[in-house]
């Protein structure tokens, strides 16, 4: 039976290994991401990227829009029955427009991708280690982070941003027809005042930290699944481990990205 | 010059020494077949000759270039003149039977589309293959998955070929066909074949020269006959297929017996 001190220990000896595995596959796909761009890199590997691309984005539109519509139809909800009792009603649009355009937007959208895309990236990639494929495309002399890795990474990044930008007019949308039905509020002006509300430093954050999400989603995905080591069980065991991972990290992320906003800001 | 030497080769997973400093040499054009029980280090072995995996310490050098210690580059140099059929077949399920033998020759060289077809085909009908191209790998037989992977394998014109467990998994009258077949092409090709394997007759068939592999070391290398008239008795044992379970019918007879007396038992 191990000590308490062995438990502790072992236990940090095995995030750390963690951590450096991520950081070490981070790096050896920004270097291999070179390879996957159109024109200058391998036009297979474009062409895969493409795939993964509506993959990953097109194929979780009506997902992601029915989630972001439905957040911003809670959030617009919540606030008003608040605000509502100090006449403030039309504070809603700021909230709805501002919390997608710098939170909820890009949170949705990753954990929509990270249960979609995420869990199947270290299904495909577990499923690849078990059956050799990943052995055999080593001795083939490709390599797998070029080959497997690079295409998604590029994919997410393109990919997940837009798919935000998707989620965030989704969820204003949602908040339009809110105050359309609650306060009469005429969708033409409703337009006008979220506009107003929302500066570019809102929707780049937004972007910047959808970026990071992409990153994290398709990282831990890619290692859980490099990871799988035995049978089938082993990659069923990664799938759900990249899912509860990635959306851990994401919101991880995610505070200190607002930290990071809110302490630069100047708010 | 041998085209494949291994020098004190050791290979070690946690203190454990799972090949024991192993030397060997094979030559241009023979037959190597690396025999041996299960567990005995003959996979491992293999991974290493294919620079899947470093050693601990000794070297691996094939075609004078020592690939335990070489530039990536220079490993992916020689991967191009080694071929690898994997015991699963390691097919790309995504692509069809066509695609994974065109696979290195699209990526790896220049040729244009209709003569990589034509090569394609080529190497489809020398596995007897020819009309399955189109067919997925799901699609195919365990057998028919191998000789597609042997398909692929000849792709890139290698000097070497490597089977790992050929007959694993397959009925006797088909393992025989993939006997004939490797038989074959060292007489097409003049190829240097390396198999590893635990099928005594598959052995014997096919081989020019046998090195038998035990707990990680050889216990002999040398020609069929060689091997047929040894005297050791742990090859003897093999060959005669002599099972040998009296050690752990004795290990349990003395941990029932401390169990009955109430000691404690430790696994």
């Amino acid at each position: 039976m191990p000590t308490l001190n062995e438990r502790v220990g072992r236990a940090t000896l095995d995030k750390l290994d963690y951590v450096g595995g991520l950081s070490v596959q981070l790096w050896a796909a920004l270097r291999a991401l070179r390879v996957a761009l159109p024109f200058t890199g391998n036009r297979y590997r474009w062409k895969e990227s493409v795939r993964q691309m509506l993959q990953i984005g097109v194929d979780a539109v009506p997902m992601v829009s029915l989630m972001a519509m439905c957040s911003g139809f809670i959030l617009a909800m919540q606030g008003a029955s608040e605000l509502h009792r100090f006449g403030a009603i039309h504070y809603v649009i700021d909230l709805v427009a501002v919390g997608f355009t710098r939170e909820l937007g890009p949170l949705i959208t990753a954990i929509a991708v990270s249960g979609r895309s995420g869990s199947s990236f270290s299904a495909e990639i577990g499923t690849m280690m078990v059956t050799e494929e990943v052995d055999a495309l080593r001795v083939m002399a490709f390599e797998p982070v070029e080959f497997v890795l690079a295409p998604k990474y590029l994919a997410a990044l393109i990919a997940v941003p837009c798919l935000s930008i998707l989620s965030n007019v989704c969820g204003i949308f949602a908040g339009g027809i809110f105050m359309f039905f609650s306060a009469q509020l005429d969708p033409r002006l409703y337009l006008h005042y979220v506009l107003n509300s929302i500066v570019l430093r809102d929707v780049l954050s937004g972007l910047v930290k959808s970026l990071a999400f992409a990153t994290i989603i398709v990282h831990v995905g890619c290692l859980e699944g490099f990871r799988v080591r035995g049978g089938p069980e082993a990659v069923g065991r990664s799938t759900t481990s990249a899912v509860v991972k990635s959306t851990f990290l994401v919101i991880v992320a995610d505070v200190v990205f607002t930290a990071i906003f809110y302490f630069t800001g100047g708010h | 010059m041998s085209v494949i030497s291994i020098r004190d080769l050791v290979v070690a997973y946690g203190g454990r020494r799972v090949l024991d400093g192993l030397n060997l040499d094979i030559e241009h054009g023979e037959t190597m077949v690396l025999l041996g029980a299960s567990g005995s280090g003959k996979s491992t072995l293999l991974r290493q000759i294919i620079g899947l995996e470093r050693p601990h310490s000794g070297s691996v050098s094939v075609k004078g270039t020592d690939i335990t210690r070489c530039s990536s580059a220079e490993l992916k140099k020689v991967r191009h003149s080694i071929g690898v059929a994997f015991q699963s077949a390691a097919l790309f399920n995504s692509l069809s039977v066509a695609d994974n033998v065109a696979l290195p020759l699209r990526e790896h060289t220049a040729l244009a589309p209709s003569i990589i077809n034509l090569m394609v085909w080529m190497n489809l009908a020398v596995v007897g293959l020819a009309e399955f191209g189109k067919f997925h790998p799901q699609e195919l037989s365990g057998g028919m998955k191998k000789r597609a992977a042997v398909a692929r394998a000849l792709a890139l014109d290698p000097e070497i070929l490597v089977f790992d467990e050929p007959s694993a998994g397959l009925d006797p009258i088909v393992a025989a066909e993939l006997d004939d077949l490797i038989v074959a092409l060292k007489q097409a090709f003049q190829m240097t074949i390396i198999v590893v394997t635990h099928e005594l007759a598959s052995a014997f068939r096919i081989a020019d020269r046998i090195a038998m592999l035990h707990k990680g070391s050889f216990l002999a290398v040398g020609n069929k006959d060689d091997i047929k008239n040894s005297t050791d008795p742990r090859i003897r044992q093999f060959l005669d297929r002599v099972p040998s379970n009296r050690a752990e019918a004795h290990v349990l007879r003395t941990h029932f017996e401390k169990y009955l007396h109430g000691e404690e038992v430790t696994a």
